[in-house]
């Protein structure tokens, strides 16, 4: 079924008596060619690509739980592509390209807002960085602007500019950036990898591989073995888990707890994505009105989906110096998610040493703005054994040949990423 | 979380900074013939189990010891606290 603002005006004028379910409920076969594991963002956009970029088919996505019920709906919704090294930035450029062109793609309204993306610097330092970051990105054929103090007064005029220990001296502007509605991207990728043929199978959790002669024949699951050629694994914070159970007991990542918040309704006050250059605090304001704002990770290995009230305190003390107006909002919801912090803050797109098993994870907590461009060049690995332009960096072996991606130049330290 | 401190008695965890695996106590011999292979496996490798961990916490805002930690990463429950310069030495490090 093809959704179109005609399609709303004849069902509002039929009693909405047309609408189906967006996708099937199949039962699982006993057999798939390619078989994805994680039925989130990144999962759901990989075989969606993979139907339609790429011509494949006896695809299936297994979820343990239900589709979109992870990290995909745990997220601050932003999407941006503003990162300074090469092996990162026309991968994010490209899913930034991607998320532009998406909702006509999937036909599904995702709500992809390009309200832009402002990182505030607070430092003469901190600007150089910023222009160097500006530059970069340019070079990539990305959008950056580099405002002074003054043009960040014009464009947000209710931040604390004058702190004496953080006063604003500019800032560094993507206007392309901006926010999308997580949700619908699950939704939009299920629904869209659905109508061409790939099987959507929630409620069927993996509980191990079968590997013969060190190849990937197949996954047991909650549901029955299900025979697979292929087998790539997209699970963000249980990656551990999972490869485990093929026998890959140690990985470049830890898993950490990265809280977020979102507070009442309010009137329109913030108009694009705000970060604060001092402390670990960003911000958005959603169409529903809540400020969805988020910081640092709790900062110790956690499978808990839950955080502490240190860090509660640390982003709300970073708001407030930020933005003093927000300090009478209400906070409505908190919640906590599952990270896969890799050792360079940069994510892995490869095969494994198992034939036929192939993963994509480490995305530590930046992995929803990379959910069209990740299931794409994922999509593209899984169907020609090759890595695709933007991704041919996000090797496992990076770090044994001393190939990091180290955007915030932190070292091994996963909590510092 | 409360870190039970075995010289100081219980801390809030706010006061320690965290570092992780308590296996990067065993830190490789750099003379070895395999020491490329140790110190890769060292660096960047992690375990990562979702149960019981044993962590390393620094206690920057107190007596600055490094200490052991056992804890549950699924309930964040602590089950242990030793001094790491004990666990370094029953594992044959230092004097």
């Amino acid at each position: 079924m093809h959704y179109s603002g005609f399609k709303v005006i004849k069902e509002a004028l039929t009693g909405h008596k047309g609408w189906k379910p967006a996708w099937r409920d199949p039962e699982p076969q006993d057999r798939y060619d390619i078989v994805i594991i994680g039925g989130g963002g990144h999962g759901l956009a990989t075989a969606y690509y993979l139907a339609k970029e790429f011509g494949k088919a006896r695809i299936a996505v297994l979820e343990k739980g239900w589709i979109g019920g992870g990290n995909v709906g745990r997220n601050t919704t932003i999407i941006r592509s503003n990162y300074l090294l090469d092996g990162n930035e026309p991968f994010y450029e490209f899913s930034m390209k991607l998320w532009e062109g998406l909702e006509q793609d999937f036909n599904f309204n995702a709500m992809v807002s390009q309200r832009g993306v402002l990182n505030l610097c607070h430092t003469d330092a901190q600007r150089d960085a910023y222009r160097r970051r500006a530059n970069a990105m340019r070079l990539n054929g990305v959008d950056s602007e580099l405002l002074d103090a003054e043009g960040v007064r014009k464009m947000v005029p209710f931040l604390n500019f004058d702190s004496a220990r953080f006063p604003i001296k500019g800032g560094l502007l993507q206007p392309r950036g901006g926010t999308v509605r997580h949700d619908a991207v699950a939704w939009g990728y299920a629904r869209g990898a659905d109508m061409r043929g790939v099987d959507i199978i929630q409620n069927c959790e993996v509980t191990g591989f079968r590997i013969e002669n060190g190849k990937v024949t197949g996954v047991e699951t909650s549901r029955g073995f299900i025979g697979a050629g292929k087998v790539g694994c997209a699970v963000a914070g249980s990656s551990g888990r999972v490869m485990a159970m093929a026998g890959i007991n140690r990985l470049p990542i830890e898993s950490h707890v990265l809280q977020a918040f979102v507070t009442e309704g309010l009137k329109p006050v913030i108009p694009g994505v705000i970060t604060y250059g001092a402390g670990h605090f960003y911000v958005s304001q959603s169409d529903k009105g809540g400020l969805v704002f988020g910081g640092d990770i709790d900062g110790y290995n956690s499978y808990a989906q839950r955080g502490n009230l240190p860090v509660v305190e640390d982003v709300c003390e970073g708001g407030m110096s930020l933005m003093p107006m927000i300090g009478r909002a209400r906070l409505l919801r908190m919640w906590g998610g599952i990270m896969d912090m890799s050792m360079d803050g940069s994510p892995i797109i490869d095969r494994t040493d198992t034939d036929g098993l192939y993963f994509n994870g480490g995305w530590c907590y930046g992995g929803f703005k990379a959910t069209p461009a990740s299931g794409w060049c994922f999509a593209h690995l899984l169907a020609t054994d090759t890595p695709h332009d933007t991704a041919k960096a996000y090797r496992f072996d990076r770090f044994r040949k001393g190939l990091m991606i180290d955007e915030k130049g932190m070292g091994a330290q996963p909590n510092l990423h | 979380m409360i870190i039970n401190h075995p010289l100081l008695g219980p801390r809030d965890s706010q006061e320690f900074t965290y570092l992780g695996d308590a296996s990067l106590i065993d830190r490789p011999d750099w003379q070895a013939e395999d020491a490329v292979d140790r110190f890769y496996d060292y660096l960047y490798e992690r375990e990562n189990p979702a149960g019981e961990h044993r962590e390393l916490w620094f206690h920057e805002q107190g007596d600055r010891s490094w200490l052991v930690v056992t804890r549950n990463t699924l309930t964040h429950e602590i089950t242990n606290v030793e001094l790491a310069r004990d666990v370094a030495r029953a594992r044959g490090r230092g004097k």
